[in-house]
């Protein structure tokens, strides 16, 4: 019995783990899909009912400029934000004298909360008191910067502040890229005489494909999940011009009472991470493995 | 990664033209990094400065100026005076909250955390390698998919707006990336070390306690800030699941900043928000090689 005991000890201490993410992540998920396929309002109801509600969800327009949004707002996050970080990090890899500070300086964003950064931004952002007065206030007093009030251009404001908040982080990313770099290829590379910019761009940059990667994952991770930063930002607004799947879903589950929607659009935001992190994760595990 | 025309030393320069050139360039480097920096701090500057005016100031004077009064008013307001809804209680008791939040759920989740990733390195067994993947799979999932029946299963245990509530869901979800970040430190220990001490007769938690705990302290800090800024910034889980009394601080700011009674007071939303980022910030700038740690280690997997 002892022997049995100690020779199970790890199973059992990692049985509570494995019931949680069993019940808590994949149950869950499994009731999500499930509630996803019946006419549930208020409660959950559980005859399922076909694809009602994805096709509902498809025929909604605030739906469609969610989705709109999401992929708008999702390709220039994820690219501002990786050429912004790239561009730092090899600007501070030239034996930049402060590169400590500056570091720090750059990346603090990532520690705050996207609803302190939302607020923040807010602030600086309204137009009557923020930078639009500021430039009135210079005498350019045709200036306008309304973005945050302007439903054409609402979603920019929040990718103005997406990318402040995460771009230091991309740059940390790369920065350490650059770092792991074989220094010898390079050493070769300057005693050939070939100029730096192209050091760069033949070797150095090509060597850091699955840093590009990474970086990749972890941006289109933050857009898909963007919720808090809509909410203190514009609130979705002005109307539903900066609506995105997250605030759609949490509009449906707390406040329209339609479970149904709500279920229906969070298993499509489940399957947008899926096709982008699936292959990612499969990938990496495997070359582990091998 | 060196520079080859800016820090080359065994050549003379061609010409003063060139070495000209090359200082201009430096000194451009210079001044565009350190543009960069003023973009970064400039949102950190209006917030102060915004919190130390009076409103009668934010109205008149300009967004970047310094503050000619130095008041604290808004910040006094903004600890124990705003209106979060109906009750005025400031961000005080909120703070709280979070704290109350935060602190057993960072050590739950690290402490299962650093169990978990002491078996998927050392104790292997058939199947861990697929649930490793499971589990790693359960860090990328949007929360919306999991947010309604946790409601509900949160309603029907009486956990539904509590803290206690709060506590279990951010120690469910944070067993991802905690065992991820102590499996990856523990299989850099060798086995042959497991080994030898199962052979002089250690069982499963001595080996536990007496090899690799001790062994633990910088996978520990790197766990502990980073589950820390997660549990601290959430608002999601925050907003869902918890009532009037048991609201994180993020909720409340949020509450503070969109009450739409009375005037709208400027300095006292930037007085909360500064005060709801300091906990992050201070462990980002005292413990800030951790916390860069943690950021890379969670998006580098595997």
């Amino acid at each position: 019995m002892t022997d049995w005991l100690s020779r199970h000890v790890p199973k059992i201490v990692l049985a509570p783990t494995f019931v949680a993410v069993l019940l808590f992540v994949y149950g869950f998920i499994a009731w999500t899909a499930w509630v996803s396929l019946t006419r549930s309002k208020l409660m959950p109801r559980y005859e399922i009912d076909g694809l009602i509600q994805y096709e509902r969800l498809f025929a909604s327009p605030r739906w469609d400029t969610a989705l709109t949004n999401l992929f708008i707002f999702g390709a220039l996050f994820i690219g501002i934000s990786m050429i912004l970080g790239l561009m730092l990090a090899i600007f501070l890899d030239q034996k930049i004298r402060i590169e400590g500070a500056l570091r720090t300086i750059y990346l603090y964003p990532m520690a705050l909360s996207m609803i302190v950064t939302g607020t923040a931004w807010k602030w600086i952002l309204n137009p009557g008191l923020g930078i639009q007065a500021m430039v009135q206030g210079w005498g350019f007093e045709n200036f306008t910067f309304d973005w945050l009030i302007n439903p054409e251009m609402a979603l920019y404001a929040i990718v103005m502040a997406a990318v402040w908040q995460a771009s230091g982080f991309v740059m940390a990313l790369f920065l350490a890229g650059l770092r792991s770099v074989d220094g010898e290829i390079i050493k070769a590379a300057q005693v050939d005489g070939i100029p730096t910019w192209r050091v760069y761009t033949a070797i150095i940059i090509p060597s850091m494909a699955p840093i590009f990667l990474s970086a990749f994952i972890v941006l289109a991770h933050l857009a898909i999940k963007s919720f808090d930063l809509v909410i203190a930002l514009t609130g979705g607004g002005p109307g539903y011009a900066t609506d995105l799947p997250a605030t759609y879903m949490y509009a449906m589950a707390f406040s329209r009472g339609d479970l149904g929607q709500a279920a229906s659009s969070a298993m499509i935001m489940m399957l947008v991470v899926f096709t982008i992190v699936v292959p990612y994760l499969y990938s990496e595990l495997r070359a582990k493995n091998d | 990664m060196t520079d080859a025309t800016l820090t080359q030393t065994g050549r003379e320069p061609r010409s003063a033209g060139a070495l000209i050139g090359r200082r201009l360039l430096r000194w451009g480097l210079y001044a565009l990094l350190c543009l960069f920096a003023l973009y970064y701090l400039l949102p950190l500057f209006v917030m102060l400065t915004t919190s130390l005016k009076s409103l009668e100031e934010i109205r008149t004077g300009s967004l970047v100026a310094l503050p000619r009064e130095v008041t604290f008013d808004a910040w006094g307001k903004a600890w124990s005076g705003a209106c979060t809804g109906i009750q005025c209680e400031g961000l005080r008791p909120f703070f709280w909250n979070s704290v109350m939040m935060a602190v057993p759920g960072v050590l739950l989740s690290t402490l299962i955390g650093a169990l978990n990733g002491y078996i998927f390195a050392q104790w292997r067994f058939r199947g861990a390698n697929l649930f490793f993947a499971f589990l790693l799979f359960g860090c990328f999932i949007p929360f919306q998919v999991v947010l309604l029946p946790m409601a509900r299963m949160l309603g029907i245990f009486g956990l539904a707006g509590t803290i206690p509530g709060l506590i279990f869901v951010h120690t469910i979800y944070g067993l991802g990336f905690t065992t991820l970040f102590f499996r990856n430190y523990y299989v850099t220990i060798p086995h042959e070390l497991v080994r030898a001490a199962k052979i002089d007769g250690a069982g499963f938690f001595r080996i536990f306690w007496s090899i690799f705990l001790p062994l633990s302290l910088p996978i520990a800090v790197v766990t502990i800030i980073w589950q820390f800024t997660q549990i601290w910034n959430d608002f999601l889980f925050g907003v869902s699941f918890s009532s009037a009394g048991s609201q994180p601080i993020t909720v409340a700011l949020n509450n503070i900043v969109n009450s739409t009674t009375g005037v709208k007071e400027y300095n006292v939303d930037m007085a909360a928000a500064i005060i709801a980022g300091l906990p992050t910030l201070f462990v980002y700038i005292v413990a800030g090689k951790y916390f860069i740690r943690g950021l890379t280690a969670g998006s580098v997997k595997g």
